[in-house]
């Protein structure tokens, strides 16, 4: 149904196994069995993916270990362990952790209430449909729309004030950590909620009356089998949502300027008017960010190879 | 046998306002296997999972050894269960499926591992105990649930269509390889599935289910044989129907292919010119040259069937057709299509069924 | 049992409350234009700013571009590798999942590096050439979604079988694909086309960055200097999210279906 839980439904399967092992194996053993219509059909694929993709990426990760006249470095990558920097990254870190962990324990929360919790099948089908779109309602407006709501003017804002006589920003400053992690929470949640739904789906009725048979409560079948059976995916799916809020600037950016400082807007910042004074520790910076979403990923990848293969 | 192990006292369940179960009486014996057999939509799943405990009943009485049981959560029943799809936890190996309701049941480790030991050896899987659910194939991920169910010692052992996921070959040798266990643990055993064949092989006892009643509740032999209504004749093995008409109800005498025939079975409610149906076995009509039987007609052979072991010829005799079973012999081969043959059928072989 | 399902209604409002408020506050901030009456102003105002205009059409017009590319990328490749290649699936497949392991952010800067004006490839020395990168960009972007859409169509309707029968039926390699595999992909295709929309209409990161006023910076804009604005951009954004997923959806239900036996 969804585009984000359709494509990690792709990363889970042949590609985990597939490129190490396989290409490993023989890499060019496909060259001989390639017919002319072949290499028509996949060449521009391949020259787009090399031009726009690879490239583009792998020229960030080489200007990381240059210096201005192109000389090989390690003093980007030393640069990195400046104040500014680290703050950054420690700010990224935070925000990306808090809203993965917090939309992790909502979503399943909610999934496992509009499929287990025996609520009428319209509110499942429902829920599933709009979270499909709010997953993909991210960026720029999704921080008006937070604004309008927590904002100094926003709507829960002033009810508070109003019907409680109790100011929210003297706690609650929607320009801050929490408030970006709370408006984070916004993708994240339906995010979590599209890709755990068919793992909980997966969780045979079976499984449940087998050990009810065995003698186990409820609590005891939860402990024993079902949390460890979701156990890969709920690790997989957290990877998946730290990797989708680190990469995230937009939200932030219309929501906060540049009053938070995470590692994306101050890369944005450095693309823009060079604020570190070296290109090169902009391409560092960048490199830190691909080393720690790609290592999420990966931590998706290999969970969810081993989640498919118990559920098999 | 003294007194029954388990009772079912007039059980009654419906689904959404549909019944499915109607008031059913059954009475099971300790150590018995028993087999709920009949078409799907039944109710016969839906009897052994109230005895389960995972479907209440409307109303009526599940008793076991004397106490109804009504009120107790599954797993409080000490029943053990194998499923149709297996059911094995996809995140334990197989000595921990196994060993799972003894955990639960709080048995220390050095004795659990003795059991699981004792079960994997009586199920032949010793040395898998490290192996995962998805490293077996059916028959043995099958032979695994019936050792995990059967671990914890339960007073009754159910058996919900476990053969029906498996091969034709290897659902043979499992269900030879079940009934051998319950037979050396004798565990009484409820086994349910909508295989006739394999139900006859495998049960001490029968019940054939229809539309939520049980139509009959007999040893194999008795329910093949005797078949008490019409739905258990054809649900059963195969029929033969041959049209006759009824020559004088008093004397049970009918008229079938220009004689009158004595049938023992005649119901006497039927009135005298009346249109009957007489049934047989395929195995009860022999090809009759020479020999006299009670009912003799001649026919051609429309087709010829060769079984093995078994030949089943159909004849063509005008207005009927019947099929016949012949056991091989090395010596005579069948008639060929389209030869004229001549049928015997003993009257006493023949049932009269109502509907 | 019962107190199982008074937690799920109690976890269900919450979180309906959660993703409620923020819309129906945004909808309701954006009336509050004029102080004494609620009105649709502020939307009159974006709708009828020039810059508006210009920044969501030419938005239209590069996420169209977007589209065309993409699939003309995507459909003989996905095809081919069902058909023709499956060993390559894990490389092609791994390929399409890099614009979700490499942040749009790193994209584009190494596009800047890659492209500039004293470059081999000066994209970025023209307007033309920085709008061919920007629509490129966004093919990067849509390719995950795009490529599992398409793949997922030829999944259900069975290529191979499908090709085959085809061939025996004596049609050569062109009809078939016009005349046997198109019109059976077209409900994917149209899906991957509307998941494409959904994204690159709002986008912000990149297009900022190449200098391009598409509707994502000019929201930005907005936000910078308006109060009530914002919310109606918000509301209209959310609307065309809703509506590119609800064609979705319907398209869902056209979509052919074989049996198969895998």
């Amino acid at each position: 149904m969804n585009s984000v839980s359709s494509v990690a439904d792709t990363a889970a399967g042949p590609v985990s196994t597939g490129p190490v092992a396989r290409v490993g194996g023989n890499p060019f053993r496909f060259l001989t069995t390639l017919r002319p219509g072949d290499i028509l059909a996949i060449a521009p694929f391949i020259l787009f993916a090399l031009l726009f993709l690879v490239m583009p990426t792998l020229g960030l990760v080489v200007g990381a270990f240059q210096d201005a006249n192109g000389n090989f470095t390690f003093d980007n990558i030393l640069q990195l362990g400046g104040p500014q920097i680290v703050a950054s990254f420690w700010i990224s870190i935070r925000v990306s952790a808090a809203s993965a962990v917090l939309g992790a324990l909502i979503g399943l929360a909610i999934a496992m209430a509009i499929i287990r919790g025996r609520l009428p099948e319209f509110i499942r089908s429902s829920v599933m449909t709009f979270s499909g779109v709010a997953s993909n309602f991210a960026g720029i407006p999704l921080a008006f729309a937070f604004l309008a709501t927590l904002g100094r003017l926003g709507l829960v804002t002033v009810l508070f004030k109003t019907l409680f006589g109790f100011d929210l920003t003297r706690s609650f400053n929607i320009l801050s950590f929490w408030g970006l992690t709370v408006t984070y929470l916004y993708f994240q949640i339906p995010l979590m909620i599209l890709i755990i739904a068919p793992a909980i789906d997966g969780l045979k009725k079976e499984w449940s009356e087998a050990a009810a048979t065995l003698g186990a409560t409820r609590f005891q079948f939860w402990r024993h089998v079902g949390f460890p059976v979701l156990w890969p995916n709920l690790l997989g799916t957290l990877s998946l949502l730290f990797a989708n809020a680190f990469g995230a600037i937009a939200t932030a950016y219309a929501l906060t300027g540049s009053s938070l400082n995470i590692v994306p807007i101050l890369l944005y910042a450095q693309i823009r008017g060079d604020v570190l004074h070296n290109p090169g520790l902009g391409a560092a910076l960048a490199l830190g960010m691909i080393v720690i979403t790609a290592l999420a990923n990966v931590i998706y990848l290999v969970v969810r190879t081993r989640a498919e293969r118990w559920l098999k | 046998m003294a007194e029954e192990f388990l009772r079912i006292d007039k059980l009654v369940k419906s689904f959404g306002g549909i019944p499915v179960v109607k008031g059913v009486d059954l009475g099971f014996n300790k150590g018995e296997f028993v087999s709920l057999l009949g078409p799907s939509g039944c109710g016969k799943t839906t009897i052994l999972r109230m005895i389960a405990g995972f479907e209440r009943p409307d109303s009526g009485r599940i008793v076991v050894e004397g106490n109804d049981i009504a009120h107790l959560q599954p797993n409080q029943r000490k029943i053990g269960m194998v499923f149709q799809a297996y059911a094995l936890f996809p995140n334990m190996n197989v000595a921990e499926n196994v060993g799972f309701g003894l955990k639960i049941a709080g048995m220390p480790r050095p004795q659990r591992e003795a059991r699981v030991e004792e079960m994997l050896k009586l199920i032949g899987l010793s040395g898998y105990d490290k192996r995962f659910p998805f490293e077996l194939s059916g028959g043995q991920q099958q032979r695994v649930a019936l050792a995990r169910a059967l671990a914890p010692s339960p007073r009754m052992l159910l058996l919900d269509e476990p053969l029906s996921a498996l091969d034709a070959k290897i659902r043979v040798s499992l269900r030879e390889q079940i009934r051998e266990i319950q037979r050396e643990l004798g565990i009484t055993t409820v086994f349910v599935t909508h295989d006739q064949e394999e139900a006859l092989s495998i049960s001490d006892r029968i019940v054939v289910l229809n539309a939520g009643s049980v139509e009959q509740f007999g040893q194999p032999f008795e329910i093949y044989n005797r078949p008490q209504t019409k739905f258990v004749a054809t649900f059963v093995g195969q029929l033969n129907t041959l049209n006759a008409t009824v020559a004088n109800a008093g004397q049970k005498t009918v008229t079938v292919g220009g004689a009158t025939v004595t049938i023992p079975s005649l119901p006497a409610t039927l009135r005298d010119g009346e249109a009957v149906a007489l049934t047989m076995r395929p195995e009860a009509v022999s090809l009759a040259d020479g020999a006299t039987r009670d009912i003799v007609l001649d026919g051609k052979v429309a087709e010829v069937h060769f079984l093995g072991s078994v030949i089943r010829l159909k004849v063509d005799l005008g207005d009927n057709a019947i099929s016949l079973d012949t056991f091989n012999d090395q010596r005579t081969p069948p008639p060929p299509h389209g030869a004229p043959v001549r049928i015997g059928i003993a009257s006493s072989d023949v049932l009269v069924l109502g509907n | 049992m019962k107190q199982g399902k008074l937690w799920s209604w109690v976890i269900f409002i919450l979180g309906a409350l959660y993703f409620l408020v923020p819309l129906y506050a945004t909808f309701d901030f954006s009336l509050h234009i004029r102080r004494d009456h609620l009105s649709f102003d502020a939307y009159a105002n974006v709708l009828n700013d020039p810059r508006f205009q210009a920044a969501f059409s030419y938005s239209l017009i590069i996420g169209a571009a977007a589209i065309v590319v993409g699939l003309l990328l995507v459909v003989p490749a996905a095809y081919y590798v069902r058909l023709r290649a499956p060993h390559l699936r894990p490389i092609i497949e791994f390929i399409t999942l890099l614009p979700l392991i490499i942040p749009a952010i790193i994209l584009v800067f190494g596009y800047i590096r890659m492209y500039n004006t004293s470059s081999l490839i000066p994209l970025l020395g023209t307007n033309f050439g920085s709008d061919v990168l920007l629509t490129l960009a966004y093919v990067a972007l849509a390719l995950p979604y795009m490529y599992r859409a398409v793949d997922t169509g030829l999944r259900t309707i069975d290529v191979q079988t499908l090709t085959e029968a085809a061939n025996i039926l004596g049609a050569n390699q062109a009809t078939i694909i016009a005349r046997v595999i198109f019109p059976n992909i077209i409900v994917a295709v149209l899906s991957g086309a509307f998941l494409t929309l959904a994204i690159v209409i709002g986008e912000f990161t990149i297009a900022s960055l190449l200098n391009r006023q598409v509707f994502g910076v000019y929201m930005q804009n907005v936000g910078a200097n308006r109060a009530y604005e914002p919310s109606a951009l918000a509301v209209i954004s959310f609307v065309i999210t809703w509506g590119a997923m609800g064609m979705i959806q319907l398209l869902a239900r056209f979509a052919p279906k074989t049996a198969r036996l895998d």
